[in-house]
């Protein structure tokens, strides 16, 4: 470095913590010198908030937050998505982006939390990690929901229709709540303009200080590994873990190669099938809010059909409360129970590789019962499909419940001293 | 602190004070703020009642006007339909209506002033969606064979009787809702108004 460079770092050092803040968390933040495939996708999450937040500033400067009719008869809102679409130039792109980059948004958070619940990644000290981290889902959802009101379509309006009434299901608060959530009596453009605030400023900020707290912490206790083993108990003479390699510039490099791989897929998606078959742009909402009628099939985005299967299967009043108050606690719990999993799993070892039989078959039907009901989140109900919701559902939940005593139960396998290469 | 100090009681007490007349002043800074988040005196006022002719309405046919923002349903029902109240009875949750889901003049069987016209709000009980026609018996609308006709909720499947009642075990809570409504003429009703509260 040259002498003048050196010297403005300097006079910036002195200021600021520049370049300690460079070393505590990148240069000399040490991470475990193996992960597998699975460690990709905290990163890439990272990347889908900086793609989601940069396409969403564009999508600002077109979209109209505004339910009234203009002068063919069709809410401004909707019409201003599809001028994005059809006027803009590159407007089309900058939607997809950010209409794809919500479903994966989901995709790379689900296989993110799948590995912290396969490698143990919540259990202690990372207990903080896995609460913030849990707080981000909850927030990450409330962000996607508030965003698909925004194109006014039929699905837009019906989806906030029945969200916000979920709330109205909470006993002696409820009624006021959902007024107070929607702004009007019913869904309407009071609703569509706090959400669009919400959506474009409010969440997104909590998002963030959110996203902070979660390095933060992770960065204070430092990565788990594939292994589950502490890296920091093994250090060199000088302070540095064995195992452990600076994040950069091995992992940046490294989480360049996810990156690329990610993009093809994305680009695949974003160029070939941006609707994602109804899943991601569901075939309902190219058609503008009707208050008066409702699509004879709705069913929720892809990424919140688990949680709303749970919602479904449960059709009986309990302790003189009806069915449906009981369907909001069931979905909520089914979220929220995933903060508690620190306290839940009481095995020896953290990672799957030294796990028994039981933990990993209970991981197994978990996994399935998880795609199950998601599965009959997007289908009508019948009988038959309620009875297997509610199947999964108490399956989904035992595997959380059960997990104090199937965990101690297991035959576990010890635990290395040291991190493996395999 | 490692030092012991003599604590200024006197000062803890201001600071403390302080603290509690600010900590009011923010929470009051607070009202306007949720206040805001209520519907306006705009959304208050959309509420005007809507007058509906339902003279053009051939038996078995449904009309939907908005009232309030919301679907509201004109069904002139057939003497089939009427008799198909008999049937669906026994598998209702609340058959005579007990919930406060009707003004009490529309607290009957056929849930309505006049039997052949049912004017219900279109908004299933559960969460709000709309439900659709299924008024033909049997399995032809994809429903069982006893199927006494009625609606079903596309969203949540919630069943309800010609007569918007619900059906036992179903994720909706209660009826639909009747709202007030008075008739202006013999074919003409007011919806929102019944001329009474």
């Amino acid at each position: 470095m040259t002498t003048k460079s050196q010297a403005l770092l300097n006079w910036v050092d002195e200021r600021f913590p520049l370049t300690s803040s460079i070393k505590g968390h990148l240069t000399e933040y040490y991470a475990p010198k193996y992960f597998k495939f699975w460690y990709f996708f905290g990163s890439l999450a990272l990347l889908v908030l900086v793609i989601q937040i940069l396409t969403g500033i564009f999508l600002v400067m077109h979209y109209k937050p505004d339910a009234s009719l203009n002068a063919s008869g069709v809410p401004v809102a909707f019409a201003s998505v599809e001028y994005i679409m059809r006027d803009v130039p590159g407007g089309w792109l900058i939607r997809y982006l950010h209409s794809t980059g919500a479903s994966a948004f989901f995709v790379v958070v689900y296989l993110h939390m799948f590995r912290g619940l396969i490698y143990g990644s919540y259990r202690k000290p990372r207990e903080l990690i896995w609460i913030f981290g849990t707080l981000i889902f909850l927030v990450l959802m409330a962000e996607a929901f508030m965003g698909y009101l925004l194109p006014w379509g039929q699905m837009s309006f019906w989806g906030a229709q029945v969200i916000v009434n979920l709330f109205s299901a909470i006993p002696i608060i409820g009624p006021d709540l959902s007024l107070v959530i929607r702004g009007d009596f019913v869904v309407s453009d009071a609703t569509l303009n706090r959400f669009f605030a919400f959506h474009v400023i409010a969440v997104p900020l909590i998002l963030i200080g959110l996203v902070a707290a979660h390095i933060i912490a992770l960065h204070e206790v430092g990565s788990n590994n594939p292994d589950g083993v502490e890296i920091k108990k093994k250090k060199d003479a000088n302070g540095i873990p064995l195992d452990g390699i600076p994040f950069h510039p091995y992992y940046t490099v490294k989480d360049i190669v996810g990156t690329v791989v990610f993009l093809f897929f994305f680009s695949a998606v974003v160029f070939f099938a941006p609707e994602g078959g109804g899943y991601f742009l569901e075939f309902n909402n190219f058609l503008p809010a009707d208050p008066l009628v409702t699509p004879p099939h709705i069913a929720p985005v892809w990424y919140f059909t688990p949680f709303y299967s749970v919602l479904r299967a449960i059709t009986y009043p309990l302790f003189g409360l009806d069915a449906k108050f009981w369907g909001v606690v069931g979905m909520g719990a089914s979220v929220v129970i995933i903060a508690f999993l620190p306290w839940l799993d009481r095995s020896p070892v953290k990672s799957i590789r030294y796990k028994g039989p039981i933990f990993k078959s209970a991981i197994a039907i978990f996994v399935v019962c998880f795609f199950i009901l998601g599965y009959l989140g997007v289908l009508p109900p019948t009988p038959g499909r309620t009875l297997l919701a509610q199947i999964c559902s108490v399956l989904y939940f035992a595997f959380f419940l059960a997990m104090p005593w199937y965990s101690k139960l297991d035959k576990c396998k010890p635990e290395p001293e040291r991190v493996n290469f395999k | 602190m490692s030092v012991e100090q003599k604590m200024d009681s006197g000062r803890r007490t201001l600071l403390l004070a302080t603290s509690a007349v600010g900590g009011v002043a923010a929470v009051a800074t607070a009202v306007p703020f949720v206040a805001s988040l209520t519907p306006s005196e705009r959304a208050k006022a959309a509420g005007a009642p809507v007058e509906v002719d339902v003279g053009g309405l051939a038996p078995g046919e449904m009309m939907t006007v908005e009232w309030r923002g919301k679907p509201v349903w004109v069904l002139r029902r057939t003497p089939e339909m009427l008799a198909a109240l008999d049937k669906s009875e026994p598998n209702l949750s609340d058959p005579e209506s007990n919930k406060p889901q009707q003004p009490d003049y529309a607290k009957n069987k056929h849930r309505s002033i006049k039997p052949e016209y049912l004017v219900t709000v279109g908004i299933c009980t559960h969460l709000g969606c709309s439900p659709s026609e299924k008024f033909k018996p049997g399995a032809e609308a994809g429903m069982t064979a006893d199927w006494p006709g009625g609606f079903l909720c596309p969203c949540h499947g919630s069943l309800f009787d010609l007569a918007g009642r619900v059906y036992k075990s179903m994720p909706a809570p209660d009826n639909l809702e009747i709202p007030p409504y008075k008739y202006l003429a013999d074919t003409t009703i007011l919806v929102g108004d019944d001329g009474k509260a």
